[in-house]
């Protein structure tokens, strides 16, 4: 017996030995996402896009002769984990550049530790448009900020014919960040803003702000809420009868999903995205959103996740381009390479521009933003 | 006028569920002293028993609630066998952290078994809602009124006209009395907590197909119970179902008239005030001291 547990004690520790100098044959890549609490799905979605991209590069032979290697951890939807789980990518794994972490109050979190380890990290999802506009030289983000998205807007506004809009969004970062630019851009429109009401990232029982909204003069409510909750808010909105048209921003809405989940209750909703997996002719890369697309679903992933998933392929396509150019995995190499490259996004070219104050600017490539329709529930592109 | 109207409908569909979870809680932990944080992750396993039953076994949704309820008894009597029963009579300090470390370990085995993505559950009723003037319920919501309107009844008459009752009354008042009488005291103790735990997952199941099953959905909800114990009194069943029902309500107009970003807050504004005014609960008899 004893004998035993020495030679499988010894296996081990020979196990752990080789794995371990077969990880110094790799390049890795810190990835923060939130894959339990409120933000689960979004987050799975990016981590198995992610993990698409980091198949198709090791596929075609890797960055510098080396395979990538993702390092996923869980932020659990908490700033305070975000921010931890930064801390040990960096300090523990020794990842030189990182994607995350989904949330504008997960991205804001982990901020100060990459000042702190000078470490780089691309910023795929996070909206609040303060990310890119406070001084932290170390954030690249491919996702558009929230005043992007309200100056997309402003075009289709009169078309719409908006007179009062109420809010409903988010209580953090996000959804506040949102409300502001919104109705900042609407005020200038000429369009009454009435309510703004808010709810909890984790909160499952939004009849109350509906009931509030309801009883209001207004036609339109702006709703900006992960997928989970927005499903929640569809559901409950038809089951008081609420008769607004709803417009969602944040492109974490995977319309599908609302389709499939809130039924009728969905058609002549209106939903801001950034990307347009329906139609990806009308995509600035078809060839590239294709291939992702088919990939997606030869994995057997659900469809709706693509609109959050190709954030995730983006991003670490995003990254493997800046490690290629800095030809080395370094920290410093890597943040310098994220200035320079050029990087056939799917939902647009991603090239970072300088974006807050002089001496210490963040990176922020501008991506497309769409608006789509549910009608008969289908998915229909309106012009922007 | 319409809009306080709906806040009410809504608080009552709410406040039902909120007294389920209460007497559950004030049951183990009122009545026998034990602070039990595996009340939250009790109802999310009544939640996640419904997914199974009629997601993973296409069973119909009226037969997946029993299965809900009973699997959550069985639970409770596992937890209370294996866990409680070796430390009876030690301190409330060691029962709570032992009671701590069963939340976090099965917690992380519903993460482990389901994943930390959201399910969603479907029901029979229709989508379109019940429209009576300016007021507008789902059915499903206003099925789990029902049920809960329903188990609320039947826990009530279980402890006060049963005789199994009268034995747990006995029980948690003088255990050595009750054992002299011929009370088998360690069954009482058993059939307690899984009363109160088969309560707990009652309320998960009949939510979860109202809103989406997830690990961690039992957080809240524990505290809240926690909430409506101390508004009703420690071991006040009649207390805990007004509990309920004043916290819904509470949260409603709170949200709907002062601030819905302090929705979750408006609850323990409340027991902060309890606490300050009337520190035994609003309906906790005169207790003798000493």
């Amino acid at each position: 017996m004893i004998r035993t547990i020495k030679a499988a004690s010894a296996t081990a520790l020979a196990i752990a030995f080789l794995s371990s100098a077969a990880t110094a044959q790799t390049i890795k890549i810190g990835v923060n996402e939130p894959l339990t609490g409120a933000f689960a799905a979004s987050g799975t979605y990016v981590v198995n896009g992610a993990k698409i991209a980091a198949d198709e590069i090791n596929a075609k032979g890797g960055l510098l002769g080396k395979k990538i290697e993702l390092v996923i951890e869980d932020n659990k939807s908490n700033p305070t984990e975000a921010a931890a789980v930064a801390e040990k990518l960096i300090t523990r794994d020794k990842t030189p550049v990182m994607l995350g972490a989904w949330g504008s109050s997960l991205t804001l979190a982990v901020m100060p530790k990459l000042v702190e380890y000078e470490t780089a990290m691309v910023v795929e999802t996070s909206s609040a448009s303060k990310i890119t506009t406070s001084g932290n030289p170390y954030v690249f983000r491919i996702s558009p900020p929230s005043f992007v998205e309200a100056a997309a807007f402003k075009n289709i506004v009169d078309k719409l014919a908006l007179k009062k809009v109420d809010f409903l969004v988010i209580n953090n970062d996000w959804g506040r960040g949102t409300a502001e630019d919104f109705s900042k851009m609407m005020k200038e429109k000429g369009i009454t803003i009435g309510l703004i009401e808010t709810m909890d990232q984790s909160a499952q029982d939004m009849s109350a702000q509906l009931a509030k909204i309801k009883a209001t003069d207004s036609e339109t409510v702006i709703i900006t809420a992960a997928v989970d909750q927005l499903t929640l808010i569809f559901k409950q909105a038809a089951a008081l009868g609420l008769k607004k048209r709803i417009i969602t921003t944040g492109g974490s809405q995977n319309p599908d999903q609302i389709i499939a989940q809130a039924g009728a209750a969905a058609n002549d909703t209106m939903h801001l995205t950034t990307f347009l997996p329906w139609m990806p002719e009308k995509t600035p890369n078809p060839e590239a959103t294709t291939y992702f697309i088919n990939e997606w679903k030869k994995r057997g992933f659900d469809f709706a996740g693509c609109t959050e998933s190709f954030r995730g392929y983006d991003g670490i396509r995003t990254i493997a381009a800046a490690i290629e150019k800095a030809g080395k995995a370094e920290p410093a190499a890597i943040k310098d390479a994220l200035w320079k490259i050029d990087v056939k996004g799917l939902n647009g070219d991603i090239i970072f521009k300088k974006s807050g104050p002089a001496g210490q600017e963040s990176g922020q490539s501008f991506p497309n933003v769409y608006l789509v329709e549910i009608s008969g529930g289908k998915i229909v592109m309106k012009d922007l | 006028m319409d809009q306080l109207l709906q806040h009410l409908v809504n608080m009552l569909v709410l406040g039902g569920t909120y007294a389920l979870l209460g007497i559950g809680l004030t049951l183990i932990f009122g009545i026998m002293n034990v602070v039990n944080f595996t009340h939250g992750i009790l109802y999310t396993f009544g939640a996640y028993m419904m997914f199974i039953v009629v997601h993973q076994l296409g069973l119909n949704f009226f037969v997946a609630l029993p299965v809900a309820i009973v699997a959550g008894w069985l639970l409770g009597a596992v937890i209370e066998i294996t866990l409680l029963r070796p430390l009876r009579g030690a301190d409330i300090d060691t029962t709570m952290l032992v009671m701590i470390g069963a939340w976090i370990a099965m917690q992380s085995g519903a993460l482990w078994i389901w994943g930390g993505v959201a399910k969603s559950i479907d029901n029979p009723f229709p989508d379109a809602p019940l429209v009576i003037g300016p007021v507008s319920v789902s059915w499903l919501r206003l099925f789990v009124l029902f049920a809960a309107a329903l188990l609320i009844v039947l826990a009530y008459s279980l402890i006060n006209l049963t005789k199994l009752g009268k034995a747990m009354r006995a029980t948690f008042q003088d255990s050595d009395t009750a054992a002299l009488m011929g009370v088998n005291v360690s069954l009482i103790y058993t059939s307690t907590f899984a009363i109160g735990s088969s309560l707990a997952a009652a309320a998960g199941a009949l939510l979860g197909p109202v809103y989406v099953v997830f690990p961690q959905m039992g957080d809240l909800a524990a505290v809240k119970a926690f909430a409506i114990v101390i508004l009703g009194g420690l071991g006040n069943i009649t207390g805990a179902v007004i509990g309920g029902f004043i916290l819904a309500l509470a949260e409603e107009l709170g949200a709907g008239y002062v601030s819905s970003g302090y929705r979750d807050a408006m609850g323990f504004l409340i027991i902060i005030m309890v606490l300050i005014f009337k520190p035994t609960g609003l309906f906790a008899r005169a207790e003798r001291v000493g």
